[in-house]
């Protein structure tokens, strides 16, 4: 076989990339040719070891399957029930005394202010201790099991502490027939999931448990379900990106389930307290988007060989991710630090590194993911809306597909980047970027600012290398 | 004497843009030294060898290290200022939106990766590569999986990767010119550092960069002109890689319907891979021609003689391919007269006889293909040449003895211990010239013979730079005597005449060929001697 040389530049130009030193891009333009040059930059981890990755065609099939399954699920929301008929954990541990929290497995001693807070909050709500003293030793003595919410498909942001009085929305993906979980949003201020635990909290936890997930229950079952696909879809051409702007998709939600919620109440003054409760809390639906983007990665787990991220979460300490073909296992690194404007009064001193599960939507192509549909948030990060394509169109570097469902039309009605490949993240050395919230450091203070983050590099790589050892043992 | 740093973190700038921007840090007022680097364990263990090492800063892989060292703080100040504006000034300009206007106009961001801007520009051919070593073979084999053909200029490639990489383009059907490539022309347009030649019907294969430009200068400069060149890189030739890339570039030529001369370029192949290669461009209908540098021509002439013209310096392979293309198809290859370099040498050695007393002769290179064909050519006559890229094991020269020299000598600039963390001499001349400055204070050295190389990606003005120091030597005394071997052509951004013209105007003797410009060398020493200008 011999080489067929260029085409001859007169019948089509002669085109070229150039990855490298610039000097030999100008030296073709200055002879008429285009040339294309790569921002290149040193991709991390081993080289050789990448090539062989991403030459894989099994890895590639594999990640067709697995975003495949992730757009293929259907997330609805059924019902809203209480936390210890849901979770096992709660049946199983002794006494009931167990808790779940957000991002990668952590131990008490290593938790962050605002876990160790909402921790002693969900302590007290349960009735297991009568001061913030008895909840730190009864802590302390190893009478609570922890657990991430993931391992029991939940999600839940911030601190993610879900104990088992809480109600939990329930979504349930129709083709698949997972079901995944989220907590109620309890609004801003001060809340136990920024690690809050005063008596109004604890309180208004309470009102969720016997009044909010009751009456979300009856309207939700009355209704037949909700789907949040369809919702999430019209939410994003509303400005909304699913995770730090939930505004239309609150609005969406409240419109959809309104009438039910008035013909399904006990009462028109509770049904008003809960529908107030709602409308006033513009990131109330954050939550069903968790769970929703949930019911979509959980649908593309467990491919084998897959090198899809599945799960993408922090503690507060660690951040951790999750890999399609790789299992249950968490890759780790050290939470980072995220860039953003603080509210009046505070700065990055008082800033917790990440923390929550809400990065689950970034996982499932929302977020900042999906930031070109929302121009009016990238305020928290001082940019442009320029910016807001900007990161839109870094991400469809990394992912292996778009999703034609969550479309934007700020691109064209382009589908968002979904499908994180950890060989692109390692290739491109380019981690994915994240909206959140800023917690601040102590328990109780809540949330202080928004911004964007990235999951340490450390993660893709050791995650990398777990994935050729897979593919070497085959 | 005070060391400033500063990190940029995660920021990635090519090797080349920074070093010219620590060379334009070190021309600051008050800045005694500067470096802009990729903080890899390497790079900071050079500046620990330099004496440039800032304690105290924490910086990885992925960051960008500035340092200054200056008289004062001011001074080490304003040159990290200086640093930011030219960093800042390879940045694409941010497009400007009045208030209100939506920003769905605004330039995208280049592309992250090969795959990005091959989706963005889907009928380009070929990628040109030049990132670090390490990285090269991985955006190479995306490259060739992208269906592209692939120059690669990076060096440092394991070998065993170079010929993974070179059996994939052999499957795919693609071309992978290198690891270490660093000049090719493909159907017009020069790729690397590369002379501006008109299109012509003779073809170049060759594993040697400044010796394909000597070659395809010498065509243009004598009325011809280059179909194709292809560029094999360094190690093609070796009996582990086999020849992969230089057959394949044979066949492509021999496919060629411009192409009716076929020019071999290399070192000494491993000779079963020499058979093969000569083998393979003789089976078509094409004349070719071998320059293959130290080479034992006698040999090759005999057993290649009667199918191809061997040539002994890469002059004769130009003339010889320029006489080949001129005759008529039915041309036999016995027939060629041989090579007027090669008569010469031949009549030198004959009159010339120079004694060991007569002074020395110096080439300070930027080519290494260059420096060894002169070293060939002194050798033949005047026996040991000391280089850092010696011809003998016992002939070798180390850095530090520039000072007192042993001998006639050659350098190569061009080699690793001289470019580690600079730039080549055919972009940045100062390691040279310094050098130049060094050797001719010396009274034993009579002459001194440099190179200078045009064509696209060389310094933009050479003369510029060393005209005004020859012009300082010859107000001196008349020597050391200056021979500049002048590879180019009048296409090139540089223009040979007017490069030429500049070099003899400040006293240089300027020639087009290197081996005439070797061979000129060893005449003026023999000369001095007749007159006794000995020192």
């Amino acid at each position: 076989m011999s080489p067929s040389t260029p085409e001859q530049p007169s019948l089509s130009p002669f085109s070229v990339i150039n990855v490298g030193a610039e000097l030999f891009a100008e030296a073709l333009r200055s002879q008429g040719v285009t040339v294309t040059s790569v921002a290149w930059r040193p991709p991390a981890g081993d080289p050789a070891l990448l090539a062989r990755l991403l030459a894989d065609p099994v890895i590639d099939r594999a990640n067709e399957i697995a975003v495949g399954r992730m757009l293929a699920a259907e997330p609805v929301l059924v019902d809203v029930q209480p936390a210890r008929t849901l979770i096992p954990l709660f049946r199983e541990a002794e006494g009931g005394y167990a808790l779940l929290h957000a991002g990668p497995p952590i131990s008490w001693e290593r938790m962050c202010g605002p876990m160790r807070g909402a921790i002693i909050g969900a302590c007290l709500y349960e009735g297991w201790a009568g001061n913030e003293e008895e909840a730190t030793q009864l802590v302390e003595t190893g009478s609570i099991t922890f657990a991430p919410c993931h391992h029991y498909n939940a999600v839940g942001p911030m601190a993610g502490i879900v104990s088992p009085s809480m109600p939990l929305l329930i979504v349930e993906d129709r083709v698949h027939g997972n079901r995944t979980f989220a907590p109620l949003n309890e609004g801003l201020g001060k809340v136990l999931r920024y690690g809050a635990y005063a008596p109004e909290v604890i309180e208004r936890l309470r009102w969720m448990q016997e009044v909010l997930g009751p009456a979300l229950s009856r309207a939700l079952r009355h209704i037949g379900g909700l789907d949040l696909r369809s919702l999430l879809a019209q939410a994003l051409h509303m400005g909304d990106e699913g995770h730090n702007r939930n505004k239309a998709a609150t609005s969406l939600f409240l419109r959809q389930l309104a009438p039910a919620l008035v013909e399904t109440g006990t009462s028109s003054a509770e049904t008003a307290s809960v529908l107030r409760f709602i409308a006033s809390n513009d990131h109330f639906h954050l939550n069903p988007s968790m769970a929703a983007a949930k019911a979509m990665t959980l649908a593309g787990s467990n491919v084998p060989n897959s090198s899809v991220v599945v799960t993408m979460a922090r503690n507060g300490v660690d951040f951790g991710i999750r890999v399609s073909g790789l299992g249950e296992r968490w890759f780790v690194g050290p939470a980072q630090s995220i860039q953003g404007l603080y509210f009046a009064g505070f700065g990055p001193e008082d800033a917790n590194p990440d923390i929550g599960d809400s990065a689950i939507t970034e996982t499932a192509g929302l977020g900042a993911f999906a930031m070109a549909g929302a121009p009016a948030i990238v305020q928290f990060i001082g940019g442009t809306p320029a910016d807001a394509l900007r990161y839109t169109r870094e991400m469809y570097a990394l992912t292996v597909t778009t999703n034609p469902q969550f479309s934007l039309p700020s691109l064209n009605f382009q589908g968002t980047p979904t499908g994180i490949d950890i060989r692109q993240v390692c290739r491109l050395n380019l981690p994915p970027v994240i909206n959140t919230g800023i917690a601040h450091r102590l328990p109780g203070i809540g949330q202080v600012g928004a911004g964007i983050v990235h999951p340490p590099m450390a993660c893709f790589i050791s995650a990398l290398q777990a994935l050729a050892d897979s593919r070497q043992a085959t | 004497m005070v060391i400033q740093a500063q990190v940029r973190r995660r920021t990635y700038v090519d090797s080349i843009t920074l070093m010219q921007i620590a060379t334009a840090l070190k021309g600051l007022p008050g800045v005694e030294n500067a470096a802009a680097v990729m903080a890899t364990e390497a790079n900071l263990q050079l500046l620990a060898e330099t004496g440039l090492h800032p304690g105290g800063v924490t910086a990885g892989a992925e960051d960008l290290l500035l340092v200054v060292k200056a008289t004062m703080p001011e001074a080490a100040e304003q040159a990290l200022q200086a640093a930011e504006e030219l960093l800042t000034a390879r940045q694409p300009k941010k497009t400007l939106l009045h208030d209100g206007e939506f920003a769905l106009a605004a330039s995208p961001q280049p592309p992250h990766s090969l795959e990005e801007a091959v989706r963005r520009q889907p009928e380009a051919r070929l990628a040109m590569i030049s990132v670090p070593g390490p990285y090269a073979a991985l955006e190479a084999e995306l490259a060739l999986r992208a269906g592209l053909h692939v120059f690669l200029f990076s060096d440092n490639v394991p070998l065993q990767e170079e010929i993974a990489l070179k059996q994939l383009a052999q499957q795919r059907g693609l071309l992978l010119m290198g690891p270490d490539c660093g000049t090719a022309l493909l159907h017009g347009v020069g790729l690397g550092f590369v002379n501006v030649v008109p299109r012509g019907p003779i073809g170049i294969v060759g594993a040697s960069g400044t010796g394909i430009q000597q070659v395809m200068s010498l065509i243009a400069q004598q009325g011809s002109g280059v179909s194709q060149v292809i560029g094999s890189g360094g190690r093609d030739l070796s009996r582990e890689v086999g020849a992969l890339t230089t057959l394949a570039g044979i066949r492509l030529l021999l496919e060629d319907e411009d192409t009716r001369v076929i020019v071999l370029v290399s070192k000494p192949p491993a000779p079963e891979v020499a058979a093969r290669v000569i083998e393979e461009a003789a089976s078509g209908s094409k004349a070719v021609v071998t320059c293959f540098l130290g080479a034992d021509h006698e040999a090759l002439e005999q057993r290649y003689g009667s199918r191809v013209v061997v040539a002994r310096t890469l002059t004769d392979a130009a003339t010889l391919a320029v006489q080949l293309a001129a005759t008529p198809a039915s041309y036999h290859a016995a027939t060629t007269p041989a090579g007027a370099i090669a008569a010469r040498l031949e009549r030198l050695r004959q009159t010339c006889a120079v004694s060991s007393a007569s002074g020395h002769l110096v080439g300070l290179f930027a080519g290494g293909t260059l420096c060894d064909e002169a070293m060939q050519l002194w050798s033949a006559l005047l026996g040991p040449i000391y280089s850092n890229i010696p011809l003998e094991p016992a002939w070798r020269l180390h850095e530090s003895s520039l000072t007192a020299l042993p001998g006639h000598c050659a350098i190569d600039f061009g080699a690793d211990e001289y470019t580690r963390g600079r730039p080549h001499p055919m972009i940045d001349p100062s390691q040279r010239l310094q050098a130049l400055e060094t050797v001719a204070d010396q009274p034993r050295v009579a002459v001194v013979l440099l190179d200078l190389v045009l064509g696209y990606c060389a310094h933009p003005d050479p003369a510029a730079i060393y005209a005004p120091v020859i012009a300082e030597l010859r107000r001196r005394g008349p020597r050391p005597a200056i021979v500049v071997s002048l590879c180019g052509t009048e296409g090139d951004p540089q223009r040979l005449s007017v490069q030429a013209a500049r070099l003899q105007e400040a006293g240089a003797t300027v020639l087009m060929s290197n081996a005439e410009a070797a061979l000129h060398c060893v005449q003026l020493l023999y000369e001095q001697e007749e007159s006794g200008s000995v020192a």
